[in-house]
């Protein structure tokens, strides 16, 4: 049975699925992740405040006299009750305001807006080198079951696993920037390149382009090229892996056998039968590949320099920057459950039985 | 045939995105006026002079905003010299210092510098009360008596009065640091909100008259300054300024070597090591102001008895440490002022000797020991050096466990006084002994209810009122020379009697194109000043 014999049948039942009953799932849906992030920021609260970490020292230093540190500690409002400093955080967020880091005595959310693109320009370029050659590579392995190339694959993926990702990444940058000069160095951009062109959007590769610079692009590209393929690496050696898998169990159905003794051609029973059916599970894969990628990889954004969301919460978590730990905590937090809702957005799409 | 087909294409795209990357990466060195550092900036929070009191923030004060005395970068034995004042003179009571006020200078805005501009800052320091604030009021100034403290008597005169005598060149010292800045009274005024004396506005904005002014700030990623052509004190050989944030040594290392940063400030001994053969790159050393001691709780009944104080002294193998994991980075230092400050003392009397310190041991009544716990932050030199300590200590038969902790945690408890012994750094505040005799020697009230937690003395519960009134006349006394002795002998006091062991002072380690001239990092005294460069 392949999917088209069933596309059909249930755009006519979903069209007589009552307003009613799309409006309750909606509502659940939303109501579910108000409960999460609700949920999540209780829990990053708490721990913040339960955390044996002072954030008026954070703030005032380490030479403060008592009388400063006893002004901060009560302007971060400490000396109430941990249900009214709760109550107080939750009525700033809900006006979207996670007040000021103490880091950078800038709004959070101003940070993160900054912070961010970085991580998103990478992680999705990553993520795009990941599936682009781990989605082949893992067809071709369950393909070759056993095989030499099965065997290459299985290597090239473990060796993606059990490397140190600081390692590859100096060994990248000493390889390919210091010797070979193929890329750019760490950083977005070559120093004389920022700030030449208006943020836009915040991905360095997409506002060049809106702005018609193509030197900007490049030099960019140069640059993010090394840090995503190596981040890439990593989600290729899981997407390969899971692609495998996913793949040999399709091989194995019954209709994989239909369509070949029907005749149709072994690229048409791979690429569109086999291959269309694991796009399923593979689209969860991906997805959480990416929101991993999202949170910001913080050994490859150190040896990359590379200012994004990992090393802004890295660093905020060891300054007790609790305001700064609470917006990235929900930042995260979104880009989980809008991923998971994505992904199940995307299973109707693909799998028409999910409508 | 299908393998094939997808084995070119992974060839095909591999291809393209190589030719299209070695044909698209730029890898020119930097222009001859601009200097690129590469340097670890996290630290930085704030820019504005009167709040920030961080490593990297000196370094931006010192190219930004001027002092009304300043030092040469070139010299720094010099000591103080004229800044925005030209000259000062001191009253005959030692009280009132009244300074005459450069005429002719601007701001970067092109607002004159007067000495209104003058008593608005030295006055917004005091009303502000932020942490670095206790540099000034510890003459005396507070929110009562400030106006009439600080005030400028005409455009150019600023007469500021302390409360009690003090030694002029403890008072000049502390007006040559970063919180004494100068800041552009008419333009911080104007973005004053709600009476916060422009602290928002001023902390991600600059208002200076420094040989450079502030083009941007992104925390945590880069600054970047350019000339102010118009300077004083000297033209500025570099246009412009990057400081990129870097934050590991092999990365800037690389960056350095291909000619992508010029200085490189944060490296590692081993990449200290890997570049010493390069003739493009030169490396230099400078006298930083930080100390690394051990110290110990006197509440502790064991560690407060004046022998074990002297044993433990012989049980740290200094000489092991400086020539192993803290090669290039630290000297053997046993007083708590840093070499290069007025009143340094370079005696050097303890070795590591195991029998000595048991010999101690025993005649303290411990001859077999004992058990104690050493707090340390998780920051691998100072694990290192605590695992040194405990090494040793275990010879001598004393049991050490080591508690790692982050710096916060570990900090809260050191001042809180519930620790047995410290693993601790002290960088000098202002560029005066005072600042570390003040903290090392002095505890005028040594209850717990007295918090005086920015004490070092206090942290440990050394009572010493003998002491502390000796440090008292040392910042009073008038006579320079007279002044440096005071500090000579009380260092020489405290190296046999304190809790605290003095170990080693920090040596910086700078990597640098060999074309960098006259990049100087500021030795224990300063930061560093960007006008001196030359390429």
């Amino acid at each position: 049975m392949s999917d088209a014999v069933d596309t059909a049948t249930p755009k006519r039942r979903g069209s007589s699925v009552p307003l009613l009953k799309r409006l309750k799932s909606l509502i659940t849906v939303l109501l579910t992740v108000l409960l999460t992030l609700v949920g999540l920021l209780f829990v990053t609260f708490i721990i913040g405040r339960v955390m044996p970490v002072d954030p008026v020292l954070a703030i005032v230093g380490e030479r403060a006299s008592q009388d400063i540190y006893d002004a901060a500690y009560k302007s971060l409002g400490l000396d109430k009750p941990l249900l009214v400093q709760f109550g107080i955080f939750l009525k700033q967020i809900a006006q979207g305001d996670f007040g000021i880091s103490n880091l950078t005595a800038r709004p959070v959310s101003e940070d993160i807006v900054r912070v961010f693109p970085a991580t998103l320009e990478l992680a999705t370029v990553g993520t795009i080198f990941g599936v682009l050659f781990g989605v082949p590579m893992g067809v071709m392995a369950a393909v070759n079951e056993g095989k030499w190339q099965d065997q290459v694959v299985r290597f090239v993926g473990l060796f993606g696993y059990s490397m140190p990702i600081f390692w590859i990444g100096l060994v990248g940058l000493i390889i390919f920037y210091g010797l070979l000069d193929w890329v750019g160095g760490p950083g977005r951009l070559d120093v004389y390149y920022e700030d030449v062109i208006p943020v836009v959007t915040g991905l360095i590769l997409v506002d060049s382009l809106i702005e018609g610079d193509l030197d900007i692009f490049w030099n960019a590209f140069s640059h993010i090229i090394l840090p995503a393929s190596i981040l890439g690496y990593y989600s290729l050696a899981y997407i390969s892996r899971m692609t495998r898998s996913f793949m040999l169990e399709q091989l194995s159905q019954e209709y994989i056998t239909t369509a070949r003794v029907k005749g149709l051609s072994e690229r048409t029973v791979i690429w569109r039968h086999a291959l269309g059916n694991v796009m399923i599970p593979l689209i969860t894969v991906i997805a959480l590949s990416y929101a991993n990628l999202l949170e910001g990889s913080v050994l490859t954004e150190i040896i990359f320099a590379w200012p994004g969301l990992g090393s802004y919460l890295t660093t905020a978590l060891l300054s007790a920057d609790m305001n700064a730990v609470i917006g990235g905590t929900v930042v995260v937090g979104l880009i989980f459950v809008g991923l998971n809702l994505l992904s199940d957005f995307l299973y109707k799409v693909v799998d028409p039985r999910a409508r | 045939m299908k393998i094939k087909n997808l084995l070119k294409g992974l060839a095909f795209a591999t291809a393209v995105s190589v030719s299209a990357l070695s044909a698209t990466a730029t890898y020119a060195g930097t222009p001859n006026n601009v200097l690129v550092v590469a340097d670890r900036i996290d630290d930085m929070t704030s820019l504005d002079p009167h709040d920030l009191f961080e490593f990297s923030g000196t370094d931006y004060v010192n190219n930004v905003y001027d002092k009304l005395v300043s030092f040469d970068p070139k010299n720094l034995s010099k000591g103080y010299q004229p800044g925005l004042a030209d000259s000062w003179t001191v009253s005959e009571d030692g009280k009132t210092f009244t300074f005459k006020i450069a005429k002719g200078r601007k701001f970067h805005s092109g607002n004159d510098i007067t000495a209104h501009d003058a008593e608005y800052s030295l006055r917004r320091v005091v009303m502000l009360k932020k942490t670095p604030s206790f540099i000034l009021t510890q003459f005396g100034f507070n929110e009562e008596n400030v106006e009439a403290a600080i005030k400028a008597t005409d455009d150019y005169t600023l007469v500021v009065t302390t409360d009690e005598k003090y030694a002029p060149s403890f008072v000049l010292n502390c007006f040559a640091a970063a919180v004494a800045s100068i800041v552009d009274s008419k333009l911080v005024q104007s973005n004053e909100v709600e009476g916060d004396w422009g602290n928002k506005w001023l902390q991600t904005n600059s208002a200076g008259s420094g040989a450079y002014s502030l083009v941007k700030w992104k925390p945590s990623e880069s600054y970047r300054l350019k000339e102010n052509a118009d300077y004083w004190a000297a033209k500025p050989a570099m246009k412009s300024i990057i400081v990129r944030h870097i934050p590991e040594s092999a990365t800037q290392r690389l960056l350095l070597e291909k000619g992508d940063v010029d200085v490189a400030r944060n490296l590692n001994p081993t990449d200290v090591e890997g570049i010493s053969g390069n003739s493009d790159l030169a490396v230099d050393n400078d006298l930083r102001g930080r100390i690394m001691y051990i110290s110990m709780n006197q509440k502790d009944p064991i560690l407060s008895k004046p022998k074990v104080r002297e044993a433990l002294r012989y049980l740290i193998d200094y000489d092991g440490m400086v020539n192993s994991f803290l090669k290039g980075q630290y000297v053997v230092h046993q007083a708590f002022l840093p070499l290069t400050y007025m009143g340094e003392l370079k005696d050097k009397p303890f070795k590591l000797d195991i029998e000595k310190g048991k010999k101690l041991l025993a005649e303290a009544g411990h001859a077999d020991g004992f058990e104690a716990e050493i707090i340390v932050r998780n920051a691998q030199e100072r694990i290192q050096i605590a695992q040194s300590i405990q090494n040793t200590f275990k010879q001598a038969g004393i049991n050490i466990s080591l508690t790692q902790g982050t710096g916060k945690q570990i900090l809260g408890k050191y001042r809180a006084r519930d620790f047995q012994i410290y693993v601790g750094a002290w960088g000098p505040d202002y560029p005066d002994p005072h600042t570390n005799a003040d903290t090392f020697a002095s505890n005028p009230d040594n209850r717990d209810e007295a918090k005086l937690t920015g004490k070092l003395a206090w942290r440990n519960s050394w009572d010493i009122p003998e002491m502390t009134a000796l440090t008292k006349a040392a910042a009073q006394e008038t006579d320079g020379a007279k002044r440096a002795q005071m500090y000579v002998d009380m260092q020489k006091e405290h190296q046999m009697t304190s809790p605290f062991v003095e170990m080693f002072q920090k040596n910086e380690q700078t990597g640098r194109s060999a074309n960098v001239q006259g990049f100087y990092t500021g030795s224990a005294v300063t930061g560093v000043y960007y006008w001196t460069v030359t390429k």
